[in-house]
């Protein structure tokens, strides 16, 4: 067809392809391609001729044009089949031929707009350019300069053999706007630059330039000639918007590179290795993987400094491996360099990761792994404030020692980083009460697990406790463990949060109680769920209120000790006799079996609060979950009403000592009661005061112990389950009870903290006059 | 605070050096040199390799004003930060705001030494390089230009 073509548009008979042959020429390639005869009244007839589509480099642009062709550019069809021949013939030619298009196209682009469009497709990244330029001045105006981009483009164009595909990836997204976007002509001549034709010497210097272009531009596969065609697309409406067909290209390099979307090119060293300062080790690691990026990057040609800046752009996490979107916006760097344009002193916005993403479905990478660490936020600290590193540390603490009191007291101590935390957690999950009280609920409370997890399962994934969850098994257990565990974890929240939790065995009243918690841990300190600071674990609450639960459902209280503090007295019976000790009677209605477990749990409310009310609990049976196993060992079921209020109130002083505890035993007796009768309020209460009272009066081992023993309890109450459903209304009645007990002592655990706080401030603000006041003197 | 940031290689050769106060750059570059010694001696002093924060403190050498070397109290200290992996961060500070001296100085080699991974981390940088890091000057400027 090209034979056929040269002759048709007199280069033949010329020897040359003079511009106006040219033109014919492109334009008979258009019509051939698109099944016209070829003649020359064709070109004049057929008014749409489809751009002649040039693929391939210079050799193969014949072939590749008519193979690849299609509707899009002609004009770089037509350049594309043109440029085998002439290089032979010389640049001059060319030249020649580039007025000639010029003004061809410019018909050409009147009847097919969008052909211009298409022709950055084409093979010949430069050609789209300047046929674009051609566009924009129809008229002519272009003189040096479309000749001097198609110029140099046609080097570049006969090399980019495999920058054709992705050229015409590129060409055809790129859309009128990319290319409206295109009007300086610098990058035109920058990108001519970058192919070391001068744009004068568009002819001559093309061919040279190919050459130079192909050992340069060649160095990365297509991947520079792609660059050059996505930077002109890209610099045209927003010089650092990836296009795309840019994206797409990238996104394919990338995947030369790695596979995996996901993951990311390590650079030569991580950052992990950096910072142990084992330089040795890091040079083997990067000999390894290869120093994958730094090697397709130095494809480029660049100079190492630029390269180096590129990657500290674009590398947003810092972290030594480019994710995908980092790829990107450091692939689009390049080539924006490579076209000449200077690099900006920060990440533009429209390479930023987050953007990127927005944009790039494909790309997860660490982008989600860096948004969602600040993403994870309530729960995990990341940059709140000044305690949020430390939060940040305490997180994979938290976790690991979810189930493990031991963190929950240290968290208990940092009131400082539980706040913080809480008050991210807070607002986190401002909707989910339930899910707040369930990771922080830190004492154990089994009572209420199987309805609390079931809720907190659901929304607390968020919580580091929430795994915990998942290990244990029992629905009871896991409630217990979720608040428990949460609560080690760390939160102080977790105190408002377990008590919430343990109130899950009955979901309405849960959902009250948790409610109600939240509102109560809003007032105490820290546990409760978001609104409030992090629940802190208050030993008197949490034990107080597991300690009733435990004595109400006595089975739980085993389980309680284990840790799981507020086991709804609702859970099914539970193995709490075991775990006496502390949990004080809750439930009137069982008060009596439960009673005698609170009266023993005194003695141990230290210690097991929760076994208590697992006891009781466990005679309530399936009601509701009430306080957990709190440690008010000393609630009476039977006296609820009266002593209700004094047994949170007592719980509460429980948890915070040993002796209160005694007393809350012997005042939770009526609180127990009470407690019963408040279905909601105990379960998640139960589990903060457990919590509480157990950080504060025992030692983590004991709350291991007893978390341990009471998750035994709960287990081997379970089968107990079925017969306390005739108890479930005592249950629920003594639950609530309780709920209101460790709500009261909650209460009066955040007056308590608040006042601490308040002094602490205090003495910062004293601190800060102090300092203000050196300063100046400093100054001197 | 600093008016002189420099980062020295294992093999004692400087990275990156910097000073504020152009007319004394020279009297900074001695300093720093020999505070090398010093840093040296600590390290072999040290039996276990651990990263001594602050490891060397010169309560000071010479006064900002004059090329005496006098033992002035608080006018100019240096202060030396050793990684794992041997180079050194010395850092002259003006002393005449002393007050949480330590802590803040402790902060910003913490920040230097996040910098400098940052910039090791950049597989273009060849280590033994000279730091050229835009980043890395940027972030040593804001040390600088602390307190005027």
């Amino acid at each position: 067809m090209n034979p056929n073509i040269m002759q048709l548009c007199g280069a033949k008979r010329l020897g040359y392809f003079g511009r106006s042959q040219f033109y014919i020429a492109l334009k008979l390639v258009a019509v051939a391609q698109s099944g016209f005869p070829l003649r020359v009244e064709s070109i004049n007839t057929v008014k749409d001729l489809p751009l002649p589509r040039f693929v391939a480099s210079k050799n193969e642009q014949e072939s590749r044009h008519a193979a690849s062709y299609s509707s899009d550019s002609e004009n770089q069809g037509s350049y594309s089949g043109v440029i085998p021949p002439p290089p032979g013939r010389g640049q001059v030619k060319k030249g020649s031929i580039s007025h000639d298009t010029v003004q061809p196209r410019t018909s050409a682009d009147q009847q097919e707009p969008a052909s211009p469009v298409v022709s950055p497709q084409q093979s010949p990244p430069a050609s789209p350019h300047t046929w674009r330029k051609h566009n924009r001045h129809p008229s002519g105006g272009n003189s040096e300069r479309p000749l001097a981009g198609p110029g140099p483009f046609w080097a570049p164009f006969g090399e980019a053999q495999s920058a054709c595909l992705p050229i015409l990836l590129l060409g055809s997204s790129a859309g009128d706007a990319v290319w409206s976007g295109h009007s300086p002509p610098p990058p035109q001549e920058n990108w001519v630059s970058f192919a070391d034709t001068p744009p004068t010497s568009t002819l001559l210097t093309m061919h040279p330039a190919s050459v130079q272009d192909q050992t340069t531009v060649r160095t990365v596969a297509s991947a520079t000639t792609a660059n050059e065609i996505r930077r002109q697309s890209s610099s045209y409406d927003d010089p650092w918007k990836i296009t795309d067909e840019q994206r797409q290209y990238y996104v394919n390099q990338f995947k030369t590179i790695q596979p995996d979307l996901n993951g990311f090119i390590p650079g030569e060293l991580l950052k992990t290795e950096i910072l142990r300062g084992d330089r040795t080790v890091s040079v083997s690691y990067s000999q390894r993987r290869g120093s994958a990026a730094k090697e397709f990057f130095t494809k480029s040609k660049l100079p190492i400094l630029e390269l180096s800046h590129i990657w500290e752009l674009s590398d947003f996490d810092k972290d030594g491996a480019l994710t995908l979107d980092e790829f990107c916006a450091a692939f689009h760097l390049v080539v924006a360099r490579k076209n000449g344009y200077d690099l900006p002193e920060k990440l533009p916005e429209s390479l930023m990761p987050k953007l990127i993403d927005l944009e790039d479905t494909a790309d997860v990478g660490d982008q989600p792994g860096e948004v969602g660490y600040s993403g994870s936020p309530a729960e995990a600290p990341p940059s709140k404030s000044p305690s949020m590193p430390s939060l940040n540390q305490t997180w994979p603490e938290l976790n690991q020692s979810s189930e493990q009191w031991e963190t929950f007291s240290e968290r208990s101590s940092s009131s400082q980083t539980l706040t913080q935390f809480d008050s991210n957690i807070a607002p986190a999950d401002p909707d989910t009460a339930i899910v707040h009280p369930v990771p922080i609920r830190m004492t154990p409370s089994k009572i209420h697990m199987q309805e609390m997890e079931l809720k907190r399962t659901g929304s607390d994934h968020t919580n580091p406790t929430s795994p915990l969850l998942v290990k244990t098994s029992d629905l009871s257990e896991e409630n217990k463990i979720n608040s428990s565990v949460k609560f080690a974890s760390g939160n102080t929240v977790a105190d408002g949060y377990s008590s919430s939790d343990s109130f899950t065995s009955d979901p309405e009243q849960i959902g009250n109680n948790v409610t109600r918690q939240r509102s109560h841990s809003g007032t105490s300190p820290d546990n409760t769920a978001p609104p409030p600071p992090p629940p802190r674990p208050q030993p008197s609450h949490s034990r107080s209120s597991s300690l009733d639960m435990n004595r109400t459902f006595s089975v739980t209280t085993g389980q309680q000790q284990a840790g799981v503090v507020a086991q709804p007295p609702a859970v099914p019976p539970r193995p709490q006799p075991s775990q006496a000790p502390g949990p004080v009677v809750h439930r009137p209605v069982d008060a009596d079996g439960l009673i005698t477990h609170t009266s023993t749990s005194p003695q141990q409310i230290p210690e097991q609060p929760n076994f208590a009310d697992f006891s009781q609990f466990e005679v309530f049976a399936a009601s509701n979950v009430n306080e957990e196993q709190d440690d008010e060992a000393e609630k009476h079921p039977e006296v609820l009403p009266v002593e209700k209020a004094s047994d949170p109130a007592s719980s509460l002083r429980v948890a915070k000592t040993d002796s209160k505890m005694e007393e809350k035993t012997a005042a939770s007796a009526p609180a127990n009661v009470s407690k019963g009768t408040t279905p909601l309020a105990p379960p998640p209460k139960p589990v903060r005061r457990r919590l509480k009272s157990e950080d504060e009066l025992r030692p983590e081992v004991d709350e291991h112990t007893q978390k341990t023993g009471v998750l035994a309890a709960v287990l081997a109450s379970q089968p107990s389950i079925p017969r306390s459903v005739g108890k479930d209304k005592k249950a629920i009645q003594a639950s609530i009870r309780r709920n209101k007990e460790t709500n009261t002592v909650l209460a009066r655990l955040n007056s308590e903290l608040q006042q601490q706080l308040k002094d602490v401030l205090e003495e910062r603000i004293s601190l800060e006059v102090q300092l203000e006041q050196l300063r100046p003197f400093s100054h001197l | 605070m600093a008016v002189c940031v420099a980062v020295i290689a294992k093999e004692n050769y400087p990275l990156y050096i910097r000073s504020v106060p152009t007319e004394s750059e020279l009297k900074f570059h001695y300093m720093v040199h020999t505070s090398l010694d010093v840093v040296d001696e600590k390290i072999s002093a040290m039996g276990k390799a651990l990263v001594d924060q602050r490891e060397l403190y010169l309560g000071l050498l010479y006064p900002t004003e004059d090329y005496k070397v006098s033992v002035f109290p608080n006018q100019l200290c240096r202060y030396g930060y050793v990684t794992n992996s041997k180079v050194k961060f010395v850092m002259v500070v003006d002393s005449s705001n002393t007050a949480l001296r330590d802590n803040e100085i402790r902060s910003m080699f913490r920040k230097l030494h996040n910098s400098y991974t940052d910039v090791m981390c950049n597989p273009f940088y060849n280590p033994g390089d000279r730091i050229q890091s835009r980043a890395f000057d940027s972030m040593v400027t804001s040390m600088m230009v602390q307190v005027c």
